[in-house]
């Protein structure tokens, strides 16, 4: 036969989902979260967003085409992402090459040292935020204030996020009734009006996001619903121990990058467990951790540090946590 | 709310392109190539020589021993050669070579047409009768259907199961013949309750066959202790212990087998060849298959004898289109890729399914990114991103405490990767050597 056929083993058919599909859609999710940034901070969202994704496709293209000579993969959507969500976490006045030095430790360092896409451990995005925020702890501490489109780039008023408000407060003795008049309000919060990451302020936009996420089926629910949900519980009981110096689970959970944090972070496919029972130990160590760096640490904010955390934990669960296996048999009955 | 399984499984496209078109008689070819290993067990012993004169649904090769099929001659003529010949699943194998001269029946075989509903034999000799009449699994697992009516001593079968749930792609013989043969079917299901002596039997079908559904309905309120199930679009409902948990709510233990939870499970082709066997003394040499495919000018359910060349199969279908890139002897998602169009139907073949060139070629191979949709679409909540790297690092050991073993190779996690991993390929790999390795453990 001339014509000869092809010969494998089955199946021969595949679904048609790829990575770069999923990471796309994951693009798409994010949409909502930018526009309300622009929204919000103006030009200087643009900017940082810009910068950081194309810096991160620019560094991996660098390193596979002149390091490791290997065929170029940045089509594959992975660097967008990383880009994307490294943006997020930054304010929106934060100095270009602060975001390029972001950009180089979160792709070169966090990921492609490991092997590229797959096979780094922590996730790179928060690898390279929380290098920042070592290393720039002022430019990365300076929020501007929510002023819409007219809130300006490099002279943007800056002030001071809902968390570190609370924490300052505490610290100066204060109790948390007296420091209402200064915290914005829940619909505040909800709707993103307040200081804080481009991409973690508005609540309902990271919202509409995950339901996006949950219809395409990109993600389960079951990181961004443990995390949230220990973080409530735990909050709630610190709040009824003494709600005068803790916050209440809305403030916890509203304020500062828990949403970002729960659906788009911790969700990381590559850095994050894959049986679901692991993913709910997972969620819940990120959730418990979070509250304790807020509440007792010295940073008002703890999402990052948390994921990273229990990112090392990963490889672990992986290896020990196993699905209850069709027709595993009870032992001894 | 339909019922399915709980656990796991895909959704490809159904493609049933002909669900609506009937069985039709394929004219006899001039040669036909009869393997002698056309079910799972022993191969069978040739019972004819070279030269010798045979009949159609005369016995030309003997089962051997218990787990084993006896094969009968699907046309007269005479026997040319007995040789090696490549088979659907690409290996070389003996066979019968017959040439056609035409189609006498041996004298016992009842051709009237009428439905004989009255069961005069008794379970014992309904056992003897599949042996006799070479009566396998027609699912594709082509199990020798005397071995599962035999229930040792100290089990017992509750119920009944009739898989008529075709959840391949593409393939519609048992929805065919659940229309074409419903009294048919179910007076073998009758029989096969006698066998088994069981009271009850559950009927399984899949939602996208509603005429089937309504039609097989109509007809099981004639005949007692039958039941209809209507069960939710899943693949791969039709694996046995998949659709043993969506009708009873049982799960088969690991390594067991269905009457381990009082089922047994038999395919809807086969209780209409269990019919054909018990009711009209007709041995099995003769299937419908499905010959399908996007390309093809007239897809068709074909009663086809077994020994017939792919070829002819194709020709009636309106010839090989000429961007075929793969034919399938079976569905997309189980099936095998055969090598060319000369290889013989057999009797667990179910379909012939023709792939167009520019699908038939996989994509290329991404970096694994741990989404963990192999996981999730496990029906048996295998971890198989882990088995392929177990298996590619040649840790079998590991391999096997994963319960690689357990693997069915129902292709969902491959079809499901995003990166296109080939996951069943390497699990197959660990699979066949921790096979190996235990067997070597256990002679020690």
């Amino acid at each position: 036969m001339s014509n000869l056929l092809n010969v494998s083993p089955s199946p021969h058919t595949h679904g048609k989902e790829s990575t770069q599909k999923l990471m796309l859609n994951v693009v798409v999710a994010l949409i909502p979260a930018f526009i309300t940034s622009i929204f919000y901070f103006g030009i200087g969202a643009v900017i940082v967003t810009i910068t950081s994704v194309a810096s991160c496709l620019l560094f991996e293209y660098l390193i596979q085409r002149f390091i490791l000579k290997k065929p170029i993969s940045i089509t594959d959507g992975s660097a967008l992402v990383t880009g994307i969500l490294l943006a997020f976490n930054l304010p929106s006045n934060i100095p270009v090459l602060t975001i390029i030095t972001g950009s180089f430790i979160a792709i070169a360092v966090a990921k492609m040292t490991f092997g590229g896409l797959g096979n780094n451990p922590f996730n790179p995005a928060l690898v390279g935020r929380v290098f920042m925020l070592i290393s720039f702890p002022v430019q990365m501490t300076s929020w501007p204030v929510p002023k819409g489109l007219a809130t300006g780039y490099a002279d943007a008023v800056t002030g001071a996020t809902p968390l570190a408000i609370i924490k300052e407060g505490l610290k100066n003795g204060e109790s948390l009734s007296s420091l209402m008049d200064q915290i914005p309000t829940p619909a505040q919060m909800f709707l993103g009006n307040i200081g804080g990451s481009i991409g973690e302020v508005a609540a309902v936009a990271l919202l509409i996001g995950f339901v996006y996420l949950l219809i395409r089926k990109v993600i389960t629910w079951h990181i961004p619903v443990s995390v949230i949900g220990s973080m409530a519980i735990f909050t709630t009981i610190l709040w009824l121990v003494n709600p005068e110096r803790n916050a209440n689970p809305m403030f916890h959970i509203l304020a500062g990058g828990v949403l970002l944090g729960a659906i788009f972070m911790a969700t990381d496919y590559v850095t994050s467990p894959m049986v679901p029972k692991a993913m709910l130990i997972y969620g819940c160590g990120i959730g418990i951790i979070t509250v304790i760096i807020r509440v007792y640490g010295a940073y008002p904010e703890g999402v990052s540090f948390a994921i990273l955390i229990m990112n090392a934990f990963v490889p672990l669960m992986n290896a020990y946590i196993k699905p209850k296996r069709f027709g595993e048999e009870v032992k001894n009955g | 709310m339909l019922k399915t399984f709980p656990k796991g499984g895909v959704h490809p496209p159904e493609n049933k392109i002909t669900a609506d078109i009937p069985i039709e008689y394929l004219p006899l070819p001039e040669s036909v190539t009869i393997p002698l290993s056309q079910h799972i067990g022993t191969p069978s012993i040739p019972a004819v020589n070279k030269g010798d004169s045979v009949k159609t649904g005369q016995v030309i090769a003997t089962g051997k021993g218990f787990v084993s099929a006896n094969i009968h001659s699907s046309v007269s003529g005479k026997v040319n050669r007995i040789d090696f010949a490549l088979d659907s699943t690409g290996y070389k194998q003996t066979a019968v070579f017959i040439d056609v001269e035409g189609d006498e029946w041996i004298g016992t075989i009842d051709r009237s047409k009428e439905i004989n509903r009255e069961v005069k034999l008794s379970s014992e000799d309904i056992i003897k009768r599949c042996f006799e009449s070479g009566i396998v699994g027609l699912g594709g697992a082509t199990f020798p259907s005397h071995v599962k009516l035999t229930v040792p001593s100290g089990k017992k079968c509750e119920v009944l199961i009739i898989n008529g749930i075709e959840c391949e792609p593409f393939l519609t013989s048992d929805h065919r013949l659940m229309l074409e043969k419903g009294e048919e079917i179910l007076t073998g299901v009758s029989i096969l309750m006698k066998a088994l002596k069981v009271e009850k039997a559950m009927i399984g079908i899949e939602n996208n066959k509603p005429d089937a559904i309504a039609h097989i309905r109509k007809l099981v309120s004639a005949f007692t202790g039958m039941s209809v199930h209507p069960l939710k679009v899943k693949y791969p409902q039709g694996a046995e212990k998949q659709l043993i948990k969506a009708l009873t709510g049982r799960e088969v233990p690991s390594g067991r087998l269905p009457l381990d939870v009082g089922a047994v499970v038999h395919n809807v082709g086969t209780a209409f060849a269990v019919y054909e066997a018990v009711q009209k003394n007709k041995p099995l040499f003769e299937r419908v298959v499905t010959v399908t495919g996007k390309s093809l000018s007239k897809p068709g359910n074909y009663m086809a004898r077994t020994g017939t060349p792919l070829s002819r199969l194709i020709e009636a279908a309106g010839g090989l289109p000429g961007d075929t890139g793969k034919i399938i002897n079976g569905g997309p998602m189980m099936g095998k890729a055969v090598i060319n169009t000369d290889v013989p139907v057999v009797k667990g073949m179910s379909g012939v399914v023709l792939i167009p060139r520019e699908e038939s070629v996989r994509d290329e191979i991404k970096p694994c990114i741990r989404c963990a949709k192999c996981i999730s679409v496990c029906p048996l909540n295998l971890e198989p991103y882990l088995l392929m790297t177990l298996s590619e690092k040649g840790l079998f050991e590991r391999a096997e405490k994963e319960r690689i073993t357990d693997c069915m190779e129902c292709g969902s996690c491959s079809f499901t990767c995003p990166a296109s991993r080939p996951l069943l390929d390497y699990i197959r790999l660990g699979k066949s050597s921790v096979i190996k390795m235990v067997r070597e453990r256990n002679l020690k």
